[in-house]
């Protein structure tokens, strides 16, 4: 019993990992119908930023990760300014285009700064090894994880609930139209949530480090595991982003544990099995 | 007008014969692999081998010139491999191909290289059948066997009874599952259980605790390079085996100096095989990493290893043939040719014409408040065994 336990518990972190990477993604997608493939290199310029930070300034851990999540939120106003405004009506081909370009581009940067080599992170010593609970050793960074996870879900859920900018941010979701009728500025409304989902995935990716470490081609590798996260819980449905998130990340773990074999397969499995039932997604909603 | 016409046209044909006339004294080596995308790092690592060993040795052979042709292959692109090294016989008119860090490369290649007849030098790429795809091939790298199927052996000899293997589920982590099996359970040793993790794998939790049930002596891993050798460690950690309690045994690149910083004292107890590593005390090999940290503000792996000894290799056997390029001569000049490496005492199989050389069982230790693979045992003399059992 203590080992499927402590499979789901690890899987449950990765999931969360994946929640934390995702729910930038899904708000944009859902909210701005922008196809923005180049999320991950955000969540990748905050891991290096908390990189550069722990390893060069000095900072503790604990103090780099808000300013990934500020460097990224930041830095995605300034594309989001200069270039992505550009393509909100150009078309789902040209988005995917210049966005892949851009995770591209972002790599050679990344490898003419940082070079190519797999960078560790120093996690305060608090931070590492195990502790025993009833039987099961759970690990301390996977349970630190969690514990970010949902005050960020917490946080996100009641601001949208509980809010004016919550409430501005529903109704441009569910009607863009009406709510600038409404006298919503939804341009401010779209640059304030980019930036806040960028800037979680900026926290995501420091985030991520210690688990799967950090090259150049960080983009590239989770885009595949975002996008499922994204489309398997609707777009724009954060709770859709939560579930889908932690259905992954523990059907994967458990895949592995039962059916090594196949084990990997299973959350393509799963994906095509959910969207064949409901394309839209779990919480996904109607246009 | 027509004089200035002649004039160029004179001159223009005297420059193109100076550098026709330059060219016969050029040797030129084209060089394939990847300089970007996902392997990029240890590319480039091969390549700062080669120049490495160039800067000691000048560039400078038999009286000729050498000149390096470089093309970046991007990364596994066998189709893309074939093309450059026509490409770099036809029109660059290549001697000598070399580098080639990923298998599927060089195999493609090695088709290119028996058809065109060109001496081929594989400096990293580590699965058995590669040399056999071309008479003109040598390899001056490893075979994934030849490290694990030794290893195997000397681990069963050492005492441990059991082991749980866990291995990449493609090529090389076949190879190594299949040499390592074969190795333990030759020595009297018995595999209780093993699993096959796929090639992306961010989490190894499940198939940590797959092994943890098993409850083994001991656990082999083989993992590429990169982010998995630090997140198996760290998952093996979190679940409460470390070497105090499971022998954790692997492939070297389990213990890179980048892995070793991630997982920290937890690395402390794991014994690897492999077949380099920098801290080696021998002269050759401090005149070695003493100008790669020189050069490159880093310390050279075993694919800068694999690039120093691939042009020496090359070096050695233009002045055996006093500069003549035909890949027949130079590929008898390196059968058997036997040099003392970096890495120690190596040679150049006759009969294969791939690489013999020491595997060495390290097993990471706190040296002076830092981490470091030291030397426990050695097996000298190993020959790459999947081709030994093909005779």
């Amino acid at each position: 019993m203590t080992q499927i336990a402590g499979v789901l518990f690890d899987g449950f972190a990765f999931g969360m990992l994946l929640f934390l990477l995702s729910v930038g993604l899904t708000v944009t997608l859902g909210l701005m119908y922008f196809i923005n493939l180049a999320h991950g290199s955000f969540a990748m310029l905050g891991a290096y930023v908390a990189l550069s930070l722990t390893r060069d300034a000095g900072l503790p851990f604990l103090a780099a990760l808000p300013a990934a999540f500020i460097v990224a939120a930041v830095v995605s106003v300034g594309f989001e300014r200069v270039f992505f405004r550009r393509l909100y009506r150009a078309g789902e081909l040209n988005q995917v285009l210049f966005t892949i370009g851009l995770v591209f581009v972002a790599a050679a940067v990344a490898a003419y700064v940082f070079g190519t080599v797999q960078q560790p992170i120093q996690t305060p010593p608090w931070l590492r090894g195990s502790f025993a609970v009833s039987g099961l050793t759970l690990g301390v960074y996977r349970t630190f994880l969690i514990a970010v996870a949902l005050v960020v879900t917490v946080l996100l859920v009641a601001g949208l609930e509980y809010t004016r900018f919550g409430a501005q941010v529903r109704a441009a979701v569910d009607n863009q139209r009406v709510a600038q009728g409404l006298g919503i500025d939804v341009d401010t409304v779209f640059a304030i949530t980019f930036a806040l989902g960028s800037g979680l995935a900026g926290l995501g990716g420091a985030l991520a480090i210690e688990i799967v470490g950090l090259d150049p081609s960080f983009g590239f590798h989770y885009l595949v595991y975002v996008l499922i996260v994204v489309a398997v819980g609707g777009l724009g449905s954060i709770r859709g982003s939560f579930f889908a998130a932690a259905l992954l990340g523990i059907s994967d773990v458990a895949g592995k544990y039962y059916v090594p074999e196949v084990g990997a397969f299973l959350i393509y499995l799963l994906m095509v099995a959910i969207l064949f039932i409901r394309p839209i997604g779990l919480f996904g909603k109607r246009q | 007008m027509p004089r200035i016409l002649a004039a160029l046209v004179g001159a223009f044909s005297l420059l193109l014969s100076f550098s026709a006339a330059l060219a016969q004294d050029t040797i030129k080596i084209g060089v394939i692999v990847p300089f970007s995308g996902q392997f990029a790092d240890p590319g480039i690592q091969l390549d700062s081998g080669i120049k490495t060993y160039m800067a000691l040795h000048g560039d400078e052979v038999a009286g000729k010139k050498i000149e390096i042709i470089r093309k970046d292959v991007g990364g596994i692109a066998p189709d893309v491999a074939k093309r450059l090294a026509q490409e770099l016989i036809v029109r660059d008119k290549v001697d000598i191909l070399a580098g080639f860090l990923l298998t599927p490369n060089a195999l493609a290649a090695g088709d290119v290289s028996q058809q065109a007849k060109k001496f081929m030098v594989v400096m990293n790429a580590a699965t058995s059948i590669i040399t056999t795809k071309s008479d003109y091939m040598a390899r001056t790298s490893l075979t994934t066997p030849q490290i694990n199927e030794a290893f195997g052996k000397w681990a069963a000899e050492s005492g441990i009874k059991n082991v749980y293997t866990i291995v990449t589920d493609y090529g090389p982590g076949h190879d190594s599952e299949q040499a390592f099996q074969r190795g333990f359970t030759a020595g009297g040793g018995k595999i209780i259980g093993s699993d096959r993790t796929p090639v992306v794998n961010p989490d190894f939790s499940a198939y940590v605790q797959r092994v943890k049930d098993a409850n083994p002596e001991a656990v082999y891993i083989w993992v590429p390079g990169g982010s998995q050798p630090p997140a198996i460690g760290k998952a093996l950690a979190e679940r409460g085996l470390t070497p105090q309690n499971t022998k954790i045994l692997g492939q070297g690149e389990l213990t890179f100096d980048e892995a070793l910083e991630s997982m920290g004292d937890l690395s402390i107890g794991i014994i690897t095989g492999f077949h380099y590593d920098w801290h080696n005390d021998s002269p050759p090999n401090k005149e070695f990493v003493a100008a790669y940290q020189k050069a490159f503000n880093r310390n050279p792996d075993i694919y800068s290893i694999g690039g120093y000894d691939g042009m020496r290799l090359i070096y050695e056997v233009l002045k055996k043939t006093g500069g003549n390029t035909d890949g027949q001569a130079l590929i008898d000049a390196a059968k058997g040719m036997a040099w003392e490496s970096p890495r120690g005492p190596v040679s150049i199989d006759p009969e294969t014409r791939d690489i013999i050389q020491t595997i060495y069982i390290r097993e990471v230790k706190k040296v002076d408040g830092e981490l470091v693979n030291v030397v426990i045992d050695k097996i000298e003399n190993v020959k790459d065994p999947v081709k030994e059992a093909m005779k």
